[in-house]
């Protein structure tokens, strides 16, 4: 195995021009647990943690080393909260958001904050830079349209970001665990609502009916919600696997968002 | 590949095979056994050790990645004539059944100490929600901390 150690940012491109394939190591909370289980043994590993230009974060642009540590104490509470919900203070000082989106978990609890935000994932090669909206980039489990040469930069966030936002998240115990499902709503000042759900479909999802139906109402009625609950719960697209069911997920999933909804709306 | 790294303030120089951890260096490159090696996924902290700053789980980090750090362990806090404030603390207060996940809670504790003295006891659980005790001997490690930060106050 080699490592390269880039000190910035065009010497981290250089070295992924030089080795497309190469694995991007950041915080290891992924890649070394692949590598100590022995499910992976890269040939050349590019270490970002030194590249400065990665871990900026400025108006509207959060970069793609990041870490939870850092996103607890931001001023996002949405993001403060997922962030506060992943694994354990070691795990929250070492994974970023980076590579949330390159590990591209269904569960990842990251990714229901960007697809709530219309975010869009920017990417740079040695060649240049693209954009892509989150659902361009996120295409299946632990799949991405990461080219070969390219890493991920980090997220532009839009011009207005509402400051009714809410994440909140169903495991097993309330520290080191990975989503059985997770939501994050936005509700924007003219009333549009954005209802993002992960662990409950191939990648973090959108229940348009159900932000369709609750859009510019300002006070829900009960019956409303009840209907808000039963159209997330509608479109979401769960399976049953080793942590949950496909039925309690369904189930959970309509019942977080009308809770995650409601909190929201009282910011 | 050669790394140099500054362990418990000494300079150090390993001699690693690619791949290999933090952990597995410290261990069995230089002759530091306090950090654990358990689950191999940062599941349960029994690895913990504060790195340039900042607590994590040593087998989680790629040795390689290392170079230039400056890493805390269990033994760098204190030795057994002049334990830490936090070793004496647990010895007082027998938080210690199997001792396995021990040198982690140490180092997650006198990390926490050091940054936030004031810390709460829910501030004190948080911190510790990813230092897993099989034995479940978590009410002895809370007690002796309360009663440090009563000595300290």
């Amino acid at each position: 195995m080699q490592i390269l150690r880039p000190r910035d940012l065009d010497g981290a491109l250089d070295a992924l021009a030089a080795h497309p394939d190469a694995s991007l190591l950041a915080g290891g909370t992924d890649l070394m647990v692949e590598v100590n289980l022995e499910h992976r043994r890269p040939e050349t590993v590019i270490a970002l943690r030194r590249v400065g230009e990665l871990a900026e974060w400025r108006d509207g642009f959060i970069g793609a080393t990041v870490t939870y540590a850092r996103m607890e104490r931001e001023r996002l509470p949405a993001l403060a909260e997922l962030a506060r919900t992943v694994g354990s203070p070691q795990i929250r000082a070492a994974g970023t958001l980076g590579g949330n989106l390159g590990t591209a978990s269904p569960a990842g609890d990251a990714l229901p904050f960007l697809a709530a935000l219309d975010a869009q994932v920017v990417l740079a090669s040695a060649e240049g830079r693209r954009r892509l909206p989150w659902d361009e980039f996120l295409l299946g489990p632990g799949h991405t349209a990461l080219r070969p040469g390219e890493l991920v930069l980090g997220v532009e966030l839009p011009d207005t970001v509402p400051a009714r936002q809410a994440f909140a998240k169903i495991g097993v115990r309330q520290a080191m665990v990975i989503a059985t499902v997770n939501c994050c709503v936005v509700r924007h000042d003219d009333g549009a609502t954005r209802v993002a759900m992960g662990a409950v479909g191939p990648t973090v999802l959108r229940a348009r009916e159900a932000e369709a139906l609750v859009a510019g109402v300002a006070e829900p009625s009960p019956q409303l919600l009840d209907e808000f609950q039963r159209l997330v719960s509608k479109e979401v697209q769960p399976i049953t696997d080793h942590r949950s069911t496909a039925e309690y997920r369904r189930h959970a999933a309509g019942v977080l968002a009308r809770r995650t909804l409601e909190r929201c709306l009282h910011r | 590949m050669i790394i140099t790294l500054t362990v418990n303030g000494q300079p150090r120089t390993a001699e690693i095979a690619g791949w290999e951890s933090l952990l597995w260096v410290l261990r069995e490159r230089l002759g530091l056994p306090g950090a654990k090696d358990a689950c191999l996924q940062g599941e349960c902290g029994s690895c913990s050790v504060v790195l340039d700053g900042e607590l994590v789980c040593s087998c989680l980090v790629m040795a390689a990645d290392a170079e230039g750090a400056r890493v805390t362990t269990a033994e760098g806090l204190g030795t057994i004539e002049q334990p830490h404030p936090v070793q004496q603390a647990f010895v007082d207060h027998g938080a210690v059944q199997c001792g396995y996940c021990t040198p982690g809670l140490v180092v997650a504790v006198a990390h926490l100490l050091e940054r936030h003295p004031d810390a709460s006891d829910d501030d004190l659980r948080e911190a510790l929600s990813g230092n897993l005790c099989r034995c479940t001997g978590y009410g002895s490690v809370l007690r002796a901390v309360a009663a440090l930060r009563k000595e300290q106050a």
